[in-house]
């Protein structure tokens, strides 16, 4: 009787495996889904990151290697020459890339473009770099802010917490070449605007000092608060004067 | 479904396994070059800014 049972219900369980089934359609749906979601959370987080990332060094690169090379060679002025104040220049428009930054911690090809604006989907989502609008600008008494993403989209800011005390950040425009020195780190709300201020964290008091704000999400891959990396101008040199050696291959990689 | 998909394919199996293939690279390179950049511009668990 038992094998008779059990046999009986073998072969009906084989005759309803041929027939097309609501459960079997549904959990193959189910599973090609789930697949789907693992190849997107892989694409956005690593392979469109390593993509995005390397256009835009190459993207900063060419700029930065067109600025440098737009003047004629007697223009170069000796090696060890002394300059005057930093020149500052005119913010430009929305959406204008007007700076290249360059962080050897970040890695030795590392060239990210600055944009003006902070618009995710405008500069931040393409270009990389944004600068805070009415934050001053390179080299210029008060507080250069800039911010890009930590994750995703070619993510310029990734390494942002791995800076260490002294660490040279490199800005370069078409006018010259603005070396700042990494100071310290710090972590705030969403809201924390008062790190935009011309003395960071002192709204209302007259800026003596040239700094440089960057700003992007923390915890990495979310955005519940904010890291916030100051940086101060250690020195300047007219594009003249040609690129600092730290940066010099980064500006003409690529050529 | 998928076993829809393996009886309605023709010829040896060596021909089955071969378009399969194809048929999954297909579908993998439209997802990256299309639906992906499409979703991801929904996607936004990353603010980066101050005051927003």
């Amino acid at each position: 009787m038992e094998t008779d049972r059990r046999g009986e219900v073998h072969a009906g369980a084989l005759k309803r495996r041929k027939r097309v089934s609501v459960v079997g359609i549904a959990g193959e749906l189910f599973i090609t889904v789930g697949a789907l979601v693992f190849l997107f959370l892989g694409w956005q987080l690593w392979l469109n990151d390593l993509i995005v990332g390397a256009d835009q060094d190459k993207a900063g690169s060419a700029l930065g290697e067109s600025w440098s090379t737009a003047i004629s060679a007697h223009q170069h002025t000796t090696p060890g020459a002394t300059f005057d104040d930093p020149v500052v220049a005119v913010a430009p428009g929305d959406a204008v890339k007007f700076a290249v930054m360059y962080v050897p911690r970040f890695g030795s090809d590392f060239a990210r473009s600055i944009s003006e604006g902070v618009e995710t989907a405008k500069v931040l989502d393409k270009n990389g770099i944004g600068h805070y609008p009415g934050t001053q600008m390179p080299g210029q008494v008060g507080n250069f802010a800039v911010a890009a993403h930590r994750t995703t989209h070619g993510a310029p800011f990734k390494p942002l917490a791995s800076l260490q005390v002294g660490d040279k950040i490199y800005v370069q425009t078409p006018d010259g070449y603005y070396t700042y020195g990494f100071r310290g780190l710090e972590y705030v709300r969403p809201s924390g605007v008062g790190v935009l201020d011309p003395v960071p964290q002192f709204a209302g008091v007259a800026p003596t000092d040239r700094i440089l704000t960057m700003t992007s999400c923390n915890p990495m891959f979310a955005a519940s608060e904010r890291i916030i990396a100051y940086a101060a101008l250690e020195s300047w040199q007219p594009i003249s004067a040609g690129a600092p050696a730290a940066i010099a291959a980064a500006v003409l990689a690529k050529s | 479904m998928y076993g829809a998909l393996w009886r309605i394919m023709p010829g040896p199996l060596w021909l089955r396994i071969l378009l399969l293939l194809l048929f999954f690279a297909a579908v993998l390179a439209a997802l990256v070059l299309f639906v992906f950049p499409w979703l991801n511009s929904f996607v936004n668990v990353n603010d980066v800014t101050v005051g927003t």
